[in-house]
């Protein structure tokens, strides 16, 4: 399962044409409503911002699934969960496209593993730590940014992926053996 | 009138206490809430926030700003930096984060956490 993550998710962004996944295209179900986008430039700055949130997302699993820290079946969820990322990725660069603008480009692995401090992961606990961290904080930032769009339909893609970021904090959470939130509307502010 | 002058100064004499907040639950609620884009010594999808407080708008080095927050000419204070996470585009139309916060208690612990961060 390790060896399906070790290409690098660079090379299937950079690789060419980009195709696109029935959930993707689901997705981008509203294309018609982005064309009537009040400001698409700024939707599309807001967009790639989320999409470095996701470059970087794929890169902390994929120094996770490589790092020798994760046995199955928790090396099956990460690898799961990085198919999301990647999922979302792929939706981001479309739309962004699809508004005129240009997708802001991965950065080398080696600079995710600095910004993320990947040397100090010492056990899967570590990791699974990491990645809720990062998870909790895309929840609250895509929720954070749905009223700045001009095009409601962004508006609700942004949600989307918010939930799915929530359920992967949900079942890392879970794994990690913490209790759930006491209060009602813990995510967003 | 004078009685507007009153309750203006009490007001003003106020603001500190209503407005500090509390640096420990804004550590965790940093975490919670800006984790996902920034960290406090690396640059990330956003800047690194350590040294913060006092500094110039867009002006710590290594970070691509955008340019409305590099002429943007503010000083980073607890009321800018409120006005920033309650609405950044209306603080400074054409910046680049655009993610806000709409519960000013966590703000006020939030910029106390950010104070707090040592150069």
């Amino acid at each position: 399962m390790t060896s399906s993550l070790v290409p690098s998710s660079r090379r299937g962004f950079l690789g060419g044409s980009l195709t696109l996944s029935a959930g993707t295209i689901a997705l981008l179900g509203g294309a018609s409503t982005l064309a009537r986008a009040a400001d698409p430039s700024k939707d599309t700055g807001i967009l790639n911002v989320a999409l470095g949130l996701e470059h970087e997302a794929i890169n902390a699993y994929q120094l996770g699934a490589t790092s020798g820290l994760l046995q199955k079946p928790v090396l099956d969820v990460a690898v799961l969960f990085q198919s999301h990322h990647k999922g979302h990725r792929d939706a981001l660069i479309a739309t962004i496209e699809k508004l005129g603008g240009k997708p802001v480009a991965e950065k080398p692995l080696a600079d995710y593993a600095k910004a993320l401090k990947a040397d100090t992961l010492k056990s899967q606990a570590d990791v699974l730590e990491l990645a809720a961290r990062l998870e909790l904080g895309a929840t609250n930032a895509y929720l954070g940014v749905i009223p700045a769009f001009s095009d409601s339909a962004l508006s609700k893609v942004a949600a989307r992926l918010a939930a799915d970021e929530t359920m992967h904090w949900t079942a890392l959470s879970g794994a990690l053996g913490k209790s759930l939130p006491m209060a009602a509307l813990a995510f967003g502010a | 009138m004078k009685a507007f002058a009153v309750a203006a100064a009490l007001l003003a004499a106020a603001w500190p206490a209503h407005a500090a907040g509390d640096a420990a639950v804004g550590a965790q609620e940093y975490e919670a809430r800006c984790g996902g884009c920034h960290a406090v010594d690396e640059h990330r999808v956003g800047p690194a926030h350590r040294g913060v407080f006092g500094r110039r708008a867009g002006s710590a080095a290594g970070f691509a700003y955008s340019a409305a927050l590099r002429r943007s000419g503010i000083v980073w204070d607890e009321r800018s930096l409120d006005a920033w996470l309650a609405d950044p585009e209306k603080l400074v139309p054409g910046q680049g984060m655009n993610v806000s916060i709409g519960d000013a208690a966590l703000r006020r612990d939030i910029v106390a956490y950010l104070r707090s961060l040592a150069s």
